[in-house]
């Protein structure tokens, strides 16, 4: 296999998958997705977790026999108590890495043991970058509205830090979080007695303008764009900026299709119209954007190529 | 008598300051006229020199200021922000209303005696996050994010070692602050990093068979009948459709109203209360605290507080005592 010019990182699921689906798609991903590191755990909703708690310790030595590196995901918002203690029991055991997303869970890193920063965290300039690789972050999957410039600025701090510089390159772009569930709201429910209600949405739902345009989507406590970030046609660009790893986050399909996808293009044997041809092949009713990329704004389609 | 809490203003120009004041704030909240404030509105804030004339006049009336520097550093000019500070702290203010990690890393060993206050913008929602920052920056207050109740807060201040500041009055985010890029989505612009939220320059209002549309970044947020008052369309808080669902999808437009729960913040532990909206008139900005402040001082003096008073000055007449009672939990 040719030499790749990045790694590839799977992120946290997002949404609320039935056990079973969760337990077939990471066996695949462990089996056949061509990606050197796993973000494996709840992001998003708390009262999720126990839904795939066993799921997720098979999932995790079947990750482990296929050759990837499994790092834990954390919330992205830690307000109750027992919200606290999952996030600090993270930190218990030092075999496998910790993404952090909300820092809150910096009281518990220590410094000879690497963690990696998730994009719901602030990175936006090489001070906040450096303080942290300072206590021990190694990784930063940068936040996703961040335009090219910035990139590179990040990526050169980065790499004095000794650390290395993830984006988010393809699915619906993480927006906002907020204390209130989204999908309870529009079922009419509470959030404590929600019917975990979001789990009919693979994708998230799709929130459209009263004009009927798509615009953004709901999954939970979060809102997602409608359209999905796809950079796999600007993968030289990235690597100019010194982006060493690209994060490809959990949908429904074929989604080893679209983690091949980018491998094939990243190494050179697919060109980024073929990979973007495959992509489209995989999902033809998905809206592209890399808008974020060029500064202008985030729900920007994808340009020809 | 009870202890006094304390009562922070928002000013976004030397007139609503001075006005501020003199209604009886204790303390002002403003920024600098550029993007390293989160309120970048055109026309608003101060320049360095109007920022040093309003500082001497709180002095002389014994009220403090507060300078929110409450951007996120753009990657490659830091510096415009590291000024700030270093201009904040040659000024004479009373604290820097800070939230990102560089500059609060910054601040802290370039300046190590001027008190840091965590803003909002950082979303340190519970008292680990809000430890970390006392530990790492020596942090003295944190404004707490707008997703807590009055018990979570109450839970919170018996935890930590700093002061607590809540939000009393004014606009209400519905995402968790600083941590929200719907308006980038739209707009290209974002509180994170321009210090705008839904920016007016991408606002369009258009009559469409018989009503009217507003937009932001060509995306419709409002449509209400002609005649009728179109509210300006600030992302979140907009109709949209949503499976079967029509509607305010994220929040119903309210705007914040805790007058009532003055006695159980106080009793929650809180130090300060905070009222948004540097970006109002100088009538607004007098009015909201001439009355915050007697209810505050008829607080203090074990009298009943009056609520409700400032209806005709909230946004769309309707008003929320927003996360403080969770009626959505």
């Amino acid at each position: 296999m040719t030499q790749r010019k990045f790694a590839l990182t799977l992120g946290p699921l997002l949404f609320n998958w039935p056990a079973d689906v969760f337990a077939d798609f990471y066996a695949r991903i462990a089996d056949e997705a061509p990606v050197d590191r796993v973000v494996i755990g709840e992001n998003i909703c708390s009262k999720r977790t126990h839904l795939y708690a066993d799921a997720m310790v098979s999932a995790i030595e079947r990750l482990q026999c296929g050759g990837k590196q499994v790092v834990l995901s954390s919330l992205a918002m830690v307000t109750l108590e027992r919200e606290r203690r999952a996030a600090r029991k993270l930190f218990d055991q030092t075999s496998l890495e910790i993404e952090i997303d909300d820092l809150t869970l910096m009281n518990w890193v220590r410094p000879e043991t690497p963690f990696s920063i998730g994009p719901l965290v602030n990175v936006y300039n090489e001070a906040t970058l450096t303080f942290l690789a300072g206590k021990g972050a190694r990784r930063f999957c940068l936040p996703p509205e961040l335009p090219i410039a910035s990139i590179g600025t990040l990526a050169r701090a980065a790499a004095k830090a000794g650390a290395g510089v993830e984006l988010f390159a393809y699915g619906r772009i993480p927006l906002a979080i907020s204390g209130r569930c989204y999908h309870a709201r529009i079922h009419g429910l509470s959030k404590d007695s929600c019917q975990f209600i979001c789990e009919q949405d693979a994708d998230g739902l799709s929130v459209r303008t009263l004009d009927g345009a798509d615009f953004l989507a709901i999954n939970g406590v979060q809102t997602l764009s409608h359209k999905y970030c796809n950079l796999i046609g600007d993968l030289d660009l990235l690597a100019t900026a010194g982006v060493t790893s690209l994060r490809l986050s959990p949908h429904s399909g074929d989604f080893v299709a679209v983690t091949r996808a980018f491998a094939e293009v990243a190494s050179g044997t697919l060109s980024p119209k073929q990979g973007l041809a495959r992509l489209q092949q995989v999902a033809p009713e998905r809206d592209y954007s890399n808008g974020f990329l060029f500064g202008a704004c985030g729900a920007a389609a994808l340009p020809a190529v | 008598m009870r202890e006094k809490l304390e009562l922070v203003c928002p000013a976004g120009t030397p007139a609503a300051f001075r006005a501020a004041i003199d209604a009886g704030a204790h303390t002002i909240s403003c920024g600098f006229n550029d993007e390293t404030n989160a309120r970048n509105f055109p026309g608003l804030n101060f320049s360095r020199e109007e920022m040093a004339q309003s500082i001497k006049y709180a002095h002389r009336k014994d009220a403090k200021v507060l300078i929110a520097i409450n951007t996120f550093p753009r990657a490659g000019a830091f510096s415009r922000w590291s000024q700030a500070v270093d201009d904040a702290a040659r000024l004479g203010t009373d604290a820097v209303i800070l939230a990102d990690l560089g500059l609060l890393d910054y601040a802290s060993h370039r300046h190590p005696t001027l008190r840091l206050h965590l803003s909002v913008q950082a979303a340190a929602a519970n008292a680990d996050a809000i430890e970390f920052y006392a530990k790492s920056f020596g942090v003295r207050r944190v404004v707490l994010p707008r997703v807590l109740s009055v018990p979570e807060i109450a839970a919170i201040n018996r935890k930590i070692s700093v002061e607590t500041e809540v939000f009393i009055f004014g606009g209400l985010c519905v995402m968790a602050e600083g941590r929200c890029s719907l308006s980038s989505y739209a707009t290209g612009k974002s509180p994170n990093m321009n210090g705008a939220c839904s920016p007016a320059s991408h606002v369009e209002y258009r009559e469409e068979a018989g009503e009217l549309v507003s937009r932001l970044g060509g995306f419709a947020i409002h449509r209400s009948a002609a005649g009728a008052a179109a509210p300006y369309p600030t992302l979140c808080k907009g109709c949209f459709e949503a499976g079967d669902y029509r509607g305010h999808v994220f929040e119903d437009p309210a705007s914040l109203d805790a007058a009532s729960l003055i006695p159980q913040l106080a009793e929650a532990g809180v130090t300060a209360l905070k009222i948004e909206g540097r970006q109002r008139s100088r009538a607004y900005t007098e009015a909201v605290v001439r009355s915050f402040r007697k209810a505050l001082d008829d607080h203090a003096g074990g009298r009943p507080i009056i609520a409700g008073q400032l209806r005709d000055l909230t946004e769309g007449q309707q008003t929320t005592s927003g996360a403080y009672r969770k009626a959505w939990r």
